[in-house]
C-alpha cells in the first residue's frame, strides 16, 4: 500500500481503493448479504412484509424435497422431487462437461507448450481465441443452428455418406448431448489456458529424462507431466465446474426437450414465480455444491486456494 | 556391459544451419571420452543425436555396432545426466532413482533396494526419502549419477554435469565421475567447453569447432601436439607469432616474424605455402640476458609478474607491442626479473610449433 502510495500520490491510490471497495461491497458483498437474508424468509404479499408471518425458517431451502415425481432412470423408474432431480442431474453433468473439457484440453495445451514451434504459436492461439471475439449468447444460437434436426451437422455428415437418417444431436445422453457440447465450447479456453501455463514452467528436460530412462509416452505423461500440471488441472476443473453449473445461456439455447438444469428453476421461481426468497435460497444451495467441489478439488490435487488463482 | 559407439560421417541440419559437420568417431567400450569445444560446436547436438532425441540428416549412429535409426531414446542403452540435472522435483530421492525401473515394471521393494543400493554407491546414504529440493548442489549431482546408473545402461551421455558446481566441488566430483566410471566400466560420453575437466577425466577428448571435430587424441598428444592453431588456443595458452615459413627439412625449419627469425617444429600437414602460425606455451619460456646468436629468443620489457605460489606468470611486451608471457616454476634461488627490466624471452626449437590456422583466425578475433 505504501509502495502504491509513493508510486501513484495519494489522490490516484485513494480513488483506485475506494472504486476498488465500491465494487467489492456495494456490487458484490451487500447485494450477497441480502439474498442470503432473504432466503430465510418466506414469500409474502407486500403488506405482510416485516409483520408476524415474517419470520427465518428454513422451509425455502426444503422446498427443493417438494413434488415428488416419477422418472425414468437406468430403465427402471424412480421417484424423486423433482427439484432434486434436476439439482443432482444437474451436478452430473457440469462434472461429466468438466470430464470432457479436461480429456479434449490436456493435449491441446501439450501441443502448445511442447510441441509446437514457437513460430507459429501466435497463430494457433489466435485461431483459439478469434471465435471467443463473439458474444456467448451468440455462440450458443449457433451451436443451436449446427445441431439441429436435419440441420448443417446432419446435412454436412449425409452428403459425406457418413449418416443416412437425421440424427437428434442433442438428445443423446439423457437428452445433455447439446448441453455437454454447447458448454465445452463455452468455456474450452477456461480449461486450456490454466492447463497451458502449468506446462509451460514444466522444463523440457524433464520429459526428456523420462523418456531417457526408459518411459513410454504414456508414463512420462502420467508419473512427470500430469504431477507437475496439477494446479492448473484443479484451476481448470474448478473454473470450467463453476460456470458450467452457473451457465443458463447454453442449456437454455442448446438444449432437449428432456433437458433441465437448475438455473432454469432458480430463473423461473425469481422472474416467472416473483418469489426471490425460495430462488435465491436455491442459489445458496449451488453456491454450497460448488464450494464443495473447490474444497474436494483441492484435497484431490493436494494444491492450496493460492495455486488454483494463478 | 558397455558398448562402443561409433558415428559415420554424421551431419545434422537445422534448417540452413550445420550444426554437425560429417563427424567420423569411433569410441571403445568402456572409454571416457570427452567432446571439447566452445558453445555452440555441436558437441551437445552429438550427444543428443546419440541419445536419440534428434536423429542425424546424413549419416549414422552405431552404439554396440547396432545402427541407431528409428530407435527412441527410451529403447537406446543409454542414460544421460543434464546439463541441469532434470532430477523429478516432485519425486522422494528414491523414486528419482528408481524411476527407471518403475517404467520397466519392477516391484516397490525390489526398486527401494536397488535405490539404496545406488545411493551407497554414490555415497550419499540417508536421504532417500528426502526430495531433490532439500539436498545441495553436490548431493543432487550424486542423485542424477545415481539415477543413470540404475537403468544399468551400457553408455553413458553427460551434458556438463559439473558445470554448476563450484570450483571446489566441481574439482571432486571430477575424480569422482572418473572413480565411478572405472568402478562401473561403463561407456562415457562427456560432454564439456571445460578443457580442464576434459584433459583430467578422459581417455580421450575429441576437440570440436564450428561440427567438425578438430582432434582426437589421449589428453598429452591433445596439449603438447594439436593439430592445429585451434586445437592449441582452445586447450591451453601461448604465444602466438605470426610469419613466413622458410628452410624446411623434415619435420624442422625457419620462421620469419617481426621480433626475429626462429628455428621451429612443423605441426601436423604444414607445409612450405601452408597459412601457419607459431605457438609457444608460456611454460617452455624462459628468461636470458645475453643470449646467443643461435638461439630463439625475442627482446622484451617485464610489465608485470604475478606470483601463484608454485609458479608464477611474468607479462611482457616485445618491441612491436605484442604482449607475450612466460610461466615459470617457483624457484627461490631463481626469481622473475622485476617488472620494468629489458630482457629477453627465450624458448627451444622443438617446443616452438608451427601449426596450420584452420579455424584458429575467427576464433581468436572473437576473443
Amino acid at each position: 500500500m505504501r509502495e502504491l502510495f509513493r508510486r501513484y500520490g495519494s489522490g490516484l491510490t485513494l480513488l483506485a481503493a475506494a472504486l476498488t471497495a465500491f465494487w467489492l461491497l456495494a456490487l458484490v458483498i451487500f447485494p450477497y448479504l441480502g439474498l442470503f437474508e432473504q432466503s430465510f424468509r418466506p414469500y409474502l404479499p407486500v403488506v405482510d412484509v416485516g409483520g408476524p408471518k415474517d419470520v427465518y425458517s428454513f422451509n425455502n431451502y426444503m422446498s427443493v424435497f417438494h413434488n415428488p415425481t416419477e422418472i425414468d432412470f437406468l430403465g427402471g423408474k424412480i421417484t424423486v422431487p423433482i427439484h432434486l432431480w434436476v439439482f443432482m442431474i444437474t451436478i452430473i453433468y457440469s462434472g461429466l462437461t468438466t470430464i470432457v473439457s479436461l480429456l479434449l484440453c490436456y493435449p491441446i495445451a501439450y501441443y502448445m507448450a511442447k510441441v509446437i514451434s514457437p513460430k507459429s504459436l501466435p497463430t494457433f492461439l489466435l485461431l483459439l481465441v478469434v471465435p471467443m471475439w463473439v458474444s456467448e449468447l451468440l455462440r450458443a444460437f449457433a451451436w443451436f443452428i449446427i445441431l439441429a434436426y436435419k440441420g448443417p451437422l446432419t446435412i454436412t455428415l449425409q452428403s459425406l455418406g457418413i449418416i443416412t437418417d437425421p440424427v437428434h444431436w442433442t438428445w443423446g445422453l439423457g437428452g445433455y448431448s447439446g448441453v455437454i457440447i454447447g458448454l465445452n465450447y463455452a468455456y474450452i479456453l477456461f480449461m486450456l489456458f490454466p492447463l497451458y501455463n502449468a506446462m509451460t514452467s514444466l522444463d523440457t528436460n524433464q520429459i526428456e529424462a523420462a523418456q531417457d530412462l526408459g518411459a513410454h509416452w504414456w508414463q512420462t505423461h502420467w508419473r512427470v507431466i500430469v504431477p507437475h500440471t496439477k494446479p492448473g488441472i484443479a484451476s481448470g476443473c474448478v473454473t470450467v465446474f463453476m460456470l458450467s453449473v452457473g451457465s443458463i445461456l447454453v442449456p437454455t439455447l442448446v438444449s432437449s426437450p428432456s433437458s433441465r438444469w437448475f438455473t432454469e428453476i432458480i430463473q423461473q421461481w425469481m422472474f416467472e414465480s416473483q418469489d426471490w426468497n425460495t430462488g435465491a435460497a436455491y442459489a445458496f444451495l449451488l453456491l454450497i455444491v460448488c464450494v464443495i467441489f473447490v474444497t474436494l478439488m483441492m484435497r484431490l490435487f493436494k494444491v492450496g486456494l493460492a495455486d488454483i488463482a494463478k | 556391459m558397455s558398448a562402443s559407439v561409433e558415428l559415420r560421417g554424421v551431419s545434422m541440419d537445422f534448417d540452413k544451419y550445420r550444426a554437425v559437420d560429417n563427424v567420423s568417431v569411433k569410441i571403445n567400450p568402456g572409454e571416457f571420452f570427452s567432446f571439447l569445444g566452445p558453445s555452440g560446436c555441436g558437441k551437445t547436438t552429438i550427444l543428443r543425436m546419440v541419445s536419440g532425441f534428434i536423429e542425424p540428416t546424413q549419416g549414422q549412429v552405431l552404439i554396440g555396432d547396432k545402427d541407431m535409426r528409428g530407435i527412441g531414446p527410451n529403447k537406446r542403452p543409454t542414460a544421460m545426466i543434464f546439463q541441469n540435472l532434470a532430477l523429478f522435483p516432485l519425486m522422494k530421492i528414491w523414486e528419482n532413482i528408481s524411476f527407471g525401473l518403475e517404467v520397466r515394471g519392477v516391484d516397490k521393494a525390489t526398486r527401494r533396494a536397488k535405490a539404496e543400493e545406488l545411493l551407497r554407491l554414490v555415497e550419499l546414504e540417508g536421504v532417500a526419502d528426502r526430495l531433490p529440493s532439500q539436498l545441495s548442489g553436490g548431493q543432487r549431482q550424486r542423485v542424477a549419477i545415481a539415477r543413470a546408473l540404475a537403468v544399468e545402461p551400457q553408455l553413458m551421455l553427460l551434458d556438463e554435469p559439473l558445470s554448476a558446481l563450484d570450483l571446489k566441488l566441481r574439482q571432486h566430483m571430477r575424480a569422482e565421475l572418473r572413480a565411478i566410471q572405472k568402478r562401473t566400466n561403463v561407456t562415457f560420453i562427456y560432454i564439456t567447453h571445460d578443457q580442464g575437466e576434459a584433459l583430467a577425466m578422459s581417455d580421450r577428448v575429441a576437440v570440436m569447432s564450428r561440427g567438425q571435430i578438430q582432434q582426437v587424441d589421449i589428453p598429452q598428444k591433445i596439449y603438447n601436439t594439436p593439430s592445429n592453431g585451434f586445437v592449441a588456443s582452445f586447450v591451453g595458452e601461448n604465444n602466438k607469432f605470426s610469419g613466413t615459413l622458410s628452410g624446411i627439412s623434415g619435420r624442422e625449419g625457419k620462421f620469419k616474424t617481426d621480433v626475429g627469425e626462429f628455428a621451429v617444429t612443423l605441426g601436423e600437414g604444414v607445409t612450405k605455402d601452408s597459412k601457419c602460425r607459431l605457438y609457444v606455451r608460456p611454460e617452455h619460456v624462459g628468461f636470458v640476458a645475453k643470449p646467443k646468436a643461435s638461439t630463439n629468443f625475442v627482446p622484451v620489457t617485464v610489465e608485470d609478474v604475478s606470483f601463484e605460489g608454485n609458479f608464477a606468470v611474468a607479462l611482457m611486451r616485445d618491441r612491436t607491442g605484442k604482449r607475450r608471457s612466460a610461466e615459470l616454476r617457483n624457484d627461490p634461488a631463481n626469481p622473475p626479473p622485476p617488472p620494468g627490466t629489458a630482457t629477453n624471452i627465450t624458448f627451444d626449437a622443438d617446443k616452438a610449433l608451427v601449426l596450420l590456422d584452420s579455424e584458429a583466425v575467427a576464433y581468436e578475433e572473437k576473443e
